[in-house]
């Protein structure tokens, strides 16, 4: 059951049908709810996300039955399948379909085609079918018997409504007219003639957002590295004209080859910020020149910025003295491209005492948090990537080796610092709950330094298999 | 040793003849001291010219690991200003230490780079761009074209390059002979340390050679890496001249300094 705040009571705004058979209805006071089904699961509402989720399915739709799709409401889309459906294998095919992919995404949907948005309204509201047609010029027949709570009117009328004991649409249909609009507006009589289709209704389709994008055709193929890169300067300009009209900046650019074998090459460009500066879109693009195979030559050239967000207006300098930082975006873009995303990053620390644990990597441009590793205690320039298992004769419990053997040299250890004792994560799991190494920074007789601990307190076996590891080299 | 060469005049027009054969701006190259005079006075301009390449090498067993190198190029890349490119072939880099060194992870922008064709294509990338302080890269293998690329981006970007020279056998090593376009090239060999009055492990000391350096003489230092802080100081300071202790030669070298505060508590332990 989803649950959500309708002024100041908290209120059921969705509940699935197991919930429904035990009689929660929409609009029902949460206590109440979950005085009649101990044990529900509340969750909270977020209708932002849903109205997001349900534009994405617009979209889907748009792409796959018709282009003209509209959004009903919070829970409903309207499609206008005109011209459409016979691409589809007919009405009910189609209605099929598009609820059996739904279920495959996990979506319960109903659906119906009538000749008005009323009557297929009405249809979806009320029978229980999943996927109905109701045939041309039958729809005042269907809708004669529907409740009058499908003819989407507010629910105080529907309830007026009800007391005057007009509970079918045909009731209301065949009463006079006049003495209805003076008791409950001119809103029931013109949801009754849009459902039997007396009156028309326009909906207003969804658009997506056209992507930004230029174009170009040869007349005759092109295939030289360098007719290419003059091709490529001469889309980027325009596309950066019309980003700048839009007031926005690529974050994302495909440049997609059209080969006269009919195959496509595409170069893709990411970048870390905003950015239509065509010089920098043009260097990015160019640098990737050398890895189109142009085949028996391009025919067609399309650019489109994949990806495009708002360009935010930053403030350069905010004092006189103070020094500009550094931009650094292009930098990076220039870096990222070519090694590919992840390769580059900063280090923010994370407070845990396990070295291994106590960095993270985060992305370049990510806001520097003022954290910091505790100055104290040495960390050695090289951290091994896990820890290599060393032979060494140490005292216990708390002395460090004599000597220890790495990689099959034998070192002497001429004086120590430690023990720094590390205790395991308990909150990580049962494995560390009584985990602890002892680290030491052992210099040995050529004066070389390393870091090695021992697994566990040398006291205890429950604390760890008190072997010893190499774990890093200071300088 | 011999008179400071750039007080003669004579020399002077001869190397800036030379400097305009090279091809070079002009303008003279700002330097960044190292702070310690008895080095400094051995690098022509006083420091570590901007804009140029350096070479960094770890000696002995450190040249495959080059933490004393990096360490070394940490402190260097700190005492710049501004953001620092880091490019790594291996990510065995623990940023703490950096930060230990002096260089905060804020500044520091890490890239990993597979190949070493990959690292020289990121080198040249970020020396050419005018915002960064410091570039330094983990590089095995250079080659004289490679170098002469790097130092002529350099050159257009203004900040210092820093090779930091680590090999993946220790015998590839022996590249480090070859001759490279690099202004200066260090090795950095681990010495061991002074010895404590008490248990425990002092600062560390490191054997600096200026193996090369342009218009300059090779020289070599002792040194000592302080803890949480950029800047070296001369080992055994107390056989050097009383004049040097406002070069940060801490006189309390030989004894051991070292921070106590953070360590209290701390139990310490000797073989």
């Amino acid at each position: 059951m989803l649950a959500g705040r309708n002024g100041r009571r908290r209120v059921v705004f969705a509940a699935d049908r197991a919930a429904r058979k035990a009689g929660l209805v929409v609009g029902m006071p949460v206590a109440k709810a979950q005085v009649l089904l101990p044990g529900l699961s509340v969750m909270d509402a977020r209708p932002d996300e849903d109205r997001a989720a349900l534009e994405r399915l617009a979209l889907w739709l748009q792409q796959r039955v018709t282009p003209v799709v509209a959004l009903n409401g919070m829970d409903g889309l309207i499609l206008d399948t005109t011209g459409a459906d016979h691409l589809l294998g007919g009405e009910a095919v189609m209605l099929r379909d598009i609820v059996r992919r739904l279920e495959g995404a996990g979506i319960s949907a109903r659906a119906a085609v009538a000749d008005t948005l009323g009557a297929a309204y009405a249809v979806t509201r009320t029978t229980s079918g999943t996927a109905i047609v109701v045939p041309p010029g039958e729809h005042a027949a269907a809708l004669a018997d529907m409740p009058v709570a499908a003819l989407r009117l507010p629910a105080e009328t529907v309830i007026g409504l009800a007391d005057l004991g007009l509970t079918r649409i045909r009731d209301i249909e065949t009463a006079p007219r006049a003495p209805l609009v003076q008791r409950f507006g001119a809103e029931i009589t013109r949801r009754l003639d849009q459902a039997y289709g007396r009156v028309d209704e326009p909906i207003l389709p969804i658009r997506p957002a056209d992507p930004v994008a230029v174009s170009r055709n040869f007349a005759e193929p092109i295939a030289a590295a360098e007719t290419i890169a003059r091709y490529i300067g001469k889309l980027v300009p325009p596309l950066c004209a019309s980003l700048e009209e839009r007031g926005l900046g690529a974050r994302r650019l495909d440049l997609l080859l059209h080969r006269v074998d009919s195959a496509v090459q595409a170069v893709r460009v990411a970048l870390a910020r905003p950015v239509r500066d065509p010089k920098h879109l043009l260097r990015l693009l160019s640098e990737q020149i050398e890895t189109i195979e142009p085949g028996f030559g391009i025919e067609r050239m399309d650019l489109v910025a994949v990806l495009a967000e708002p360009m935010e207006r930053r403030q350069q300098v905010s004092s006189l003295i103070e020094e500009p930082e550094a931009d650094l975006s292009g930098l990076i873009d220039m870096l990222a491209n070519r090694l590919g995303d992840g390769a580059l990053y900063r280090v923010a620390p994370v407070e845990s005492d396990v070295p291994e644990r106590s960095v993270q990597r985060v992305p370049p441009l990510a806001p520097v948090t003022d954290a910091a590793w505790p100055e104290g205690w040495p960390r050695p320039t090289r951290l091994l990537p896990r820890p290599e298992p060393i032979e060494t004769m140490a005292m216990l419990p708390d002395h460090p080796p004599v000597f220890f053997v790495w990689r099959g040299i034998r070192r002497k250890v001429k004086c120590a610092d430690g023990p720094e004792r590390v205790f395991g994560e308990w909150w990580k799991g049962d494995t560390e709950l009584t985990a602890a190494r002892d680290y030491f920074q052992v210099e040995d007789t050529s004066g070389e330094r390393f870091w090695i601990y021992r697994a566990g307190d040398g006291e205890h076996g429950e604390t760890g298999s008190q072997r010893w590891f190499l774990h890093g080299l200071f300088a | 040793m011999t008179a400071e060469p750039h007080k003669k005049p004579g020399l002077e027009t001869l190397r800036a003849a030379i400097s305009r054969l090279e091809g070079h701006t002009s303008r003279k190259r700002a330097t960044l001291p190292f702070g310690v005079r008895d080095i400094d006075r051995k690098l022509p301009g006083g420091g570590l010219t901007l804009g140029t390449l350096h070479e960094v090498a770890g000696g002995g067993n450190d040249a495959l690991n080059a933490a004393a190198a990096a360490r070394f190029a940490a402190g260097i890349a700190a005492r710049t200003k501004g953001q620092v490119l880091w490019i790594v072939t291996v990510a065995d880099l623990f940023a703490p230490a950096l930060q230990q060194a002096g260089l905060a992870a804020s500044r520091v922008l890490f890239v990993e780079a597979g190949t070493d064709r990959d690292v020289l294509a990121c080198f040249e990338e970020g020396l050419r761009h005018p915002g960064l302080g410091a570039v330094v890269a983990e590089v095995g293998r250079l080659t004289m074209t490679a170098s002469r690329r790097l130092q002529l981006a350099a050159e257009s970007g203004g900040g210092i390059g820093l090779a930091l020279r680590r090999w993946r056998r220790q015998t590839d090593a022996a590249d480090f002979g070859q001759p490279t376009a690099s202004t200066t090239r260090w090795r950095v060999s681990l010495l061991p340390s002074a010895p404590l009055p008490v248990a425990g492990v002092g600062d560390s000391r490191w054997l600096l050679e200026l193996i090369r350096t342009r218009s300059g003489e090779s020289a070599d230092f002792e040194v000592e890496a302080r803890h949480g802080q950029s800047k070296l100081r001369l080992a055994g300071a107390s056989d050097r001249p009383a004049t040097d202790t406002a070069d940060h030669v801490d006189l309390a070298a030989s004894m051991g300094d070292r921070p106590t505060s953070p360590r209290a508590g701390r139990r310490r332990a000797s073989a």
